[in-house]
């Protein structure tokens, strides 16, 4: 039989929130982390806003040794780190150096592009003859698998220890993987999640394909705007989710606080047929992922309270809530609640579907639904698809929270589908 | 340079990457890297730059592999400075 899978630990850095307090508070009351980069502007991009966690100095100190701080430029292991140990911590687990391996634990942490600032450091040294002096630090740096690696070696994981890679669906991805492992017995807690950088190394490639909002340079609060008649484009953002799952037995064992439980999931690609594309889903198989995610749950789509949606304001959005219509046979009246993060922290990237799924587990354990922002206007083809009173605008709480669908869906025409529900004994 | 003062500031130097105090605050002509600082053996590198940094010098390939301990590291650095 397989195992019940929960969570007992969360961990977000995000740009409107770093900490689980913080970012509760931030969600909660609708706070946008977009502010404007004059960096960008003096790059010549075109979007000059984004998002970024407010990380100081000494907050990494008290993460990260002088030695590994030293030649350290990574902003994505930096918040993947940060919200991997405070997840570790919140579940009630201890840290200790002088430990044996943790058999039992392992990660699935993902990112979509490691360190690109650390890579350019690395070229400019290569390039000009200089290739001793990258010392020891580019290679654990630029891994792809760099943030589960330092994971590892900070907590003492014994278990599987790896980064998965699928561009928006990262985090999503990494948490069902997670959930598997535990499900078939082959681990007992698994620390799952996902880490994006940030700057203008990453984001410039977006910016070159026109798909990032250039509109709202001057007020990049209002920039994000999933689901709304003004969306022009996402806005790009960063940081880092992670959540520890945990065989129910063993949560129960330890006697620790359960958020939520993970019901089950789905994960699969479009082929980039049909509609499918690099760049664009194939709307059948979304909607194939959504229904096998409530299979696998073994519940009824009439059971799902609320939709934490991909939605990253770009004019696919429609295309996705008639994907989630279709794929629920629900509409109107009778759909789900819905919103998107994304409103206040921008398009997290690799990031995005774990600090997204913390969100939803806050919204679940708390019994509210953070607002949609930025949607005052909705779009006219999602209004003639739902009741518009289904996106919330500002805060709603609300105590029959039971189940929560959250969804990712990323270029290369791949896509994740993961159903919470609170844990009722 | 006196070897006392080429000691002091391979300490400065060295100091990030100790993992073994005692052997840190012990440290004299006859201390191992490795095996007395516990300094981890990726880390060998960082030092050399650093030491490079310091000092100015450029340390090739052969010496990089015989700097493993304070007395190799020191003559390394001695003869380095006398070439320049």
């Amino acid at each position: 039989m397989n195992n019940r899978v929960v969570i007992t630990g969360l961990g977000v850095v995000a740009p409107n929130g770093v900490g689980v307090p913080a970012f509760t508070n931030a969600i909660k009351n609708g706070v946008s982390g977009i502010r404007f980069y004059q960096q960008l502007k003096d790059l010549n991009f075109s979007c000059c806003i984004g998002g970024i966690p407010p990380v100081s100095e000494e907050l990494k100190k008290q993460y990260f040794s002088p030695l590994q701080l030293k030649n350290f430029n990574s902003p994505g292991i930096l918040y993947g780190c940060i919200a991997g140990i405070d997840a570790w911590k919140d579940a009630g687990l201890s840290i200790d150096e002088n430990s044996d391996a943790d058999w039992d634990s392992g990660t699935v942490f993902g990112t979509g592009s490691s360190s690109v600032e650390k890579l350019r450091e690395s070229f400019y040294k290569i390039d000009a003859g200089q290739v001793k002096a990258l010392g020891s630090t580019a290679v654990v740096q630029t891994m792809v698998s760099g943030v589960s690696a330092y994971l590892g070696g900070m907590l003492g994981l014994g278990n599987l220890v790896t980064s998965n890679s699928s561009a928006c669906c990262t985090g999503t991805e990494a948490i069902l993987m997670g959930f598997e492992r535990i499900q078939a017995g082959k681990a007992k807690r698994m620390l799952v999640g996902g880490c994006s950088d940030d700057g203008p190394y990453i984001w410039g490639g977006f910016d070159a394909m026109k798909v990032m909002s250039y509109k709202h340079n001057d007020d990049p609060e209002k920039a994000s705007r999933p689901m709304s008649a003004t969306a022009s484009g996402f806005v790009p953002g960063s940081g880092a989710g992670a959540l520890l799952l945990e065989s129910l037995e063993s949560a129960v064992e330890r006697g620790v606080k359960i958020y939520g439980e993970v019901l089950g999931g789905a994960i699969n690609a479009g082929g980039q047929r049909g509609s499918g594309s690099m760049t664009a889903p194939n709307n059948e198989a979304v909607q194939r992922c959504i229904k096998d995610a409530i299979d696998n749950a073994g519940i009824h789509p009439d059971e799902i309270d609320l939709i934490n949606g991909h939605l990253t304001a770009t004019i696919k959005d429609a295309a996705e809530i008639n994907n989630w219509a279709a794929a629920l046979n629900r509409k109107g009246d009778n759909f789900p609640y819905i919103h998107s993060l994304k409103a206040m922290t921008g398009h997290c990237l690799g990031a995005a579907g774990a600090i997204e799924s913390v969100a939803a587990i806050l919204s679940m354990d708390g019994n509210f639904i953070f607002p949609s922002i930025n949607c005052e206007d909705i779009h006219p083809d999602i209004a003639a698809i739902i009741n518009p009173e289904k996106i919330p605008q500002t805060v709603l709480e609300i105590n029959k929270l039971q189940v929560i669908a959250k969804a990712s869906f990323g270029f290369g025409d791949v896509n994740a589908c993961i159903i919470f529900k609170k844990y009722n004994g | 340079m006196t070897n006392e003062a080429l000691i002091e500031k391979l300490k400065e130097i060295v100091k990030p990457y100790v993992k073994n105090e005692e052997g840190f605050n012990n440290l004299n002509e006859n201390t191992d890297f490795l095996s007395d600082l516990k300094i981890n053996s990726a880390n060998l590198v960082d030092v050399i730059l650093d030491i490079e940094t310091e000092f100015d010098i450029l340390i090739d390939n052969d010496s990089m592999e015989k700097m493993l301990n304070v007395k190799a590291a020191m003559e390394i650095i001695n003869t380095k400075l006398a070439e320049k």
